[in-house]
């Protein structure tokens, strides 16, 4: 009865009741949007990170070496030469080095040339079909299967760049031989073949290619420029795999003057983790940069931006505290009578200081309720955005747990706090006065 | 039943009051007359157990009023005293009937809705059950407060100045109520008025 009263009361002022709930739900919907998003984004940056020591690729911005080798979210910082790659490759501090080449796109996705190992390094299986084995096969990421609604020998063709309008290779056509098991990492989102197909498709491609139109191939433009010199000889080469067909894809291409973009490193000697990066950098036109380095570099970056945020949202949160409180503190006047008669009807002082407790609380839990989902339809929205241009989702429905707790029993402090005064008021109204003025 | 032995009051050691012995049975109808200042309100609100006496002691049935703890007067009031004011005040965000329903539950934890039903019925307010209280005209919200005031069949039916602001034809109206339902409801009625109309309708009469 007293809840019911309570839920009465509270909608018997809409416009306080409906001021209250609205700053509650704002500062709740930032916080947990927040709290969301702080803590699934370390989370897949974290995960992808892992079994990946060092990226050797192009000088350049390390943290943009890192988006684009390990994330897959930035332009590559350029190309560097295989054959000084494999140098490094084949040090014995390294256990394991996956090169990748980036080439084109098929609708966005990008079509990264590696090893099998790169399957490996992300905990992800072929989970229909089989690995990419010819040049042009390739195995399509769990999420893009999903929407593109690929199967297993499907093909198509690539665009060139990593622009989705990039134009379209329609020399060769990719030929699906596996699907990836899901990981939740950037992986669902790859389509992967091997480092050949990227050669191929853009050696015969350069030929093709009139030379002025190359700088609109942006990253991939110095490709070209320095393949130059090997055109003709490799052409031969290409034009002999072309012809001979799909069919036997026996022969290699020379892996002579290739370029890759970079290399993943894990190491088996940690010494190679402090001493590569200057070695590299003094001795080599390449760089070596650190992933868990660069990635909390950029977590502090964004780290003073959220956190000005998470300010904002408990300041909202104050706010509303107050709102609360005069809200609950200007009906007292009027209510002092109710109160009062609610005591000469039987009613114990500590029933009305729970009345005024709970519609108070009452407020509070209707602002985290709602304030919780907004912030997940934030979360969502803001994933539909990043999921076109990032290919990183969120889950909406995921639970924070322990923060979004935390965030519960400070709004439920909140509450309290703001309904102490008018409810130790109410708990020590003098009814004989109050009755005796009316 | 009431009974009130040598009774003083004093608001912040300024104002005294001697109050007069009150004894009255059950079911019997007691006016308390007497201009303003002479604390009529105060003794009514010593009866209700609204405020404790500086001396003496106030019965209600075999209760000591004064001798209970304020919780206890709490739930002691709600049972054993129905109190209708002057003025009527009802919780705003309840519906007629719902403040009735409240008292009940409030006094005794159930839910009287049937009793309160007909209660408003007898009092002609059927009309009225699911109105706001404040949508209602002055003498309707008094026949509220009368209902809600004998939802708990108490045994003492307290009024101030229950007729003061109604014109004559109201007032004897409500004087017939009154004196009707108390003794329907076998609850002892004490009226502090001093509003003359009354003294002709009550012979049993205090004057401070």
């Amino acid at each position: 009865m007293i809840a019911r009263l309570a839920w009465k009361n509270i909608w018997f002022k809409p416009l306080n009741t409906a001021l209250s709930v609205i700053l509650l739900t704002a500062s709740v919907a930032i916080i947990s949007l927040l709290i969301l998003l702080q803590e699934q984004f370390e989370k897949q940056f974290s995960s992808n990170i892992d079994g990946v020591d060092l990226v050797i690729g192009a000088k350049g911005s390390p943290l943009q070496l890192i988006l684009s080798a390990v994330y897959q979210v930035d332009a590559p910082t350029g190309n560097i030469s295989y054959d000084e790659a494999k140098i490094w490759m084949k040090h014995p501090f390294v256990k394991t080095a996956i090169p990748l080449a980036f080439g084109d796109n098929y609708r966005g996705f990008k079509i990264v040339g590696t090893t099998p190992d790169y399957l490996g390094k992300f905990g992800a299986k072929v989970e229909a079909g089989k690995i990419f084995s010819k040049n042009f096969e390739v195995v399509v990421g769990s999420e893009i299967a999903k929407k593109l609604n690929i199967k297993v020998g499907d093909t198509f063709f690539g665009s060139h760049g990593d622009a989705e309008e990039g134009e379209v290779h329609e020399e060769f056509a990719y030929v699906v031989s596996g699907i990836a098991s899901p990981t939740g990492k950037v992986i669902d989102n790859l389509i992967l073949s091997n480092i050949q197909s990227v050669w191929a498709m853009h050696d015969s491609h350069d030929y093709e290619e009139t030379h002025p139109e190359n700088p609109a191939h942006g990253e991939e433009g110095h490709v070209h420029e320095e393949d130059e010199e090997h055109h003709h000889v490799e052409h031969g080469e290409e034009g002999h795999v072309h012809k001979e067909g799909d069919e036997h894809h026996h022969d290699e291409i020379s892996e002579e003057g290739k370029e890759i973009t970079a290399v993943l490193i894990k190491f088996k000697n940690k010494m190679g983790f402090v001493l590569w990066p200057r070695l590299i950098a003094q001795n080599t036109d390449m760089q070596a940069a650190s992933p868990a380095v660069e990635i909390n570099r950029l977590f502090s970056l964004f780290g003073i931006g959220l956190q000005a945020l998470e300010y904002l949202a408990y300041g909202i949160m104050l706010i509303s505290g107050i709102s609360i409180f005069i809200a609950l503190y200007n009906t007292l006047k009027e209510r002092k009578y109710e109160f009062a008669l609610m005591r000469v009807s039987g009613a114990s002082r500590s029933q009305l200081l729970g009345l005024v407790l709970f519609e108070s609380l009452l407020l509070c839990v209707t602002g985290f309720v709602l304030g919780t989902i907004v912030g997940r339809v934030g979360l969502w929205l803001i994933s539909s955005t990043t999921e076109q241009e990032y290919k990183m989702t969120f889950d909406p429905f995921a639970f924070a747990l322990e923060k979004e707790g935390v965030l519960f029993l400070v709004t439920i402090f909140v509450g309290v706090i703001a309904a102490l005064i008018p409810a130790i008021k109410a708990y020590r109204l003098n009814i004989s006065k109050t009755l005796a003025n009316a | 039943m009431i009974q009130t032995q040598n009774i003083t009051f004093s608001y912040a050691g300024k104002v005294n009051f001697v109050f007069p012995d009150i004894r009255t049975e059950n079911s019997e109808a007691l006016l308390i007359t007497g201009g303003s200042g002479k604390g009529k309100t105060t003794l009514l609100h010593l009866l209700g157990g609204l405020l404790r006496p500086k001396n003496g002691t106030i019965s209600i049935g075999e209760t000591e009023i004064s001798s209970l703890s304020e919780k206890q007067l709490d739930q002691f009031r709600g049972k054993n005293i129905g109190l209708v004011l002057q003025q009527s005040h009802f919780v705003e965000a309840l519906s007629v009937l719902e403040n009735v329903v409240l008292a009940s539950w409030l006094a005794t934890g159930r839910k009287a809705e049937e009793k309160a039903k007909s209660l408003l019925k007898q009092l002609d307010l059927e009309d009225q059950m699911y109105k706001l209280a404040s949508q209602l005209s002055i003498g309707q919200q008094q026949r509220v407060s009368i209902a809600r005031a004998l939802i708990n069949e108490p045994r003492l039916l307290l009024t101030d100045e229950p007729t003061s602001s109604l014109d004559d034809e109201n007032a004897f109206k409500v004087a017939d109520l009154l004196s009707n339902l108390s003794s329907e409801y076998k609850a002892s009625l004490v009226i502090v008025t001093h509003d003359q109309r009354l003294k002709d309708r009550f012979p049993n009469q205090i004057s401070l």
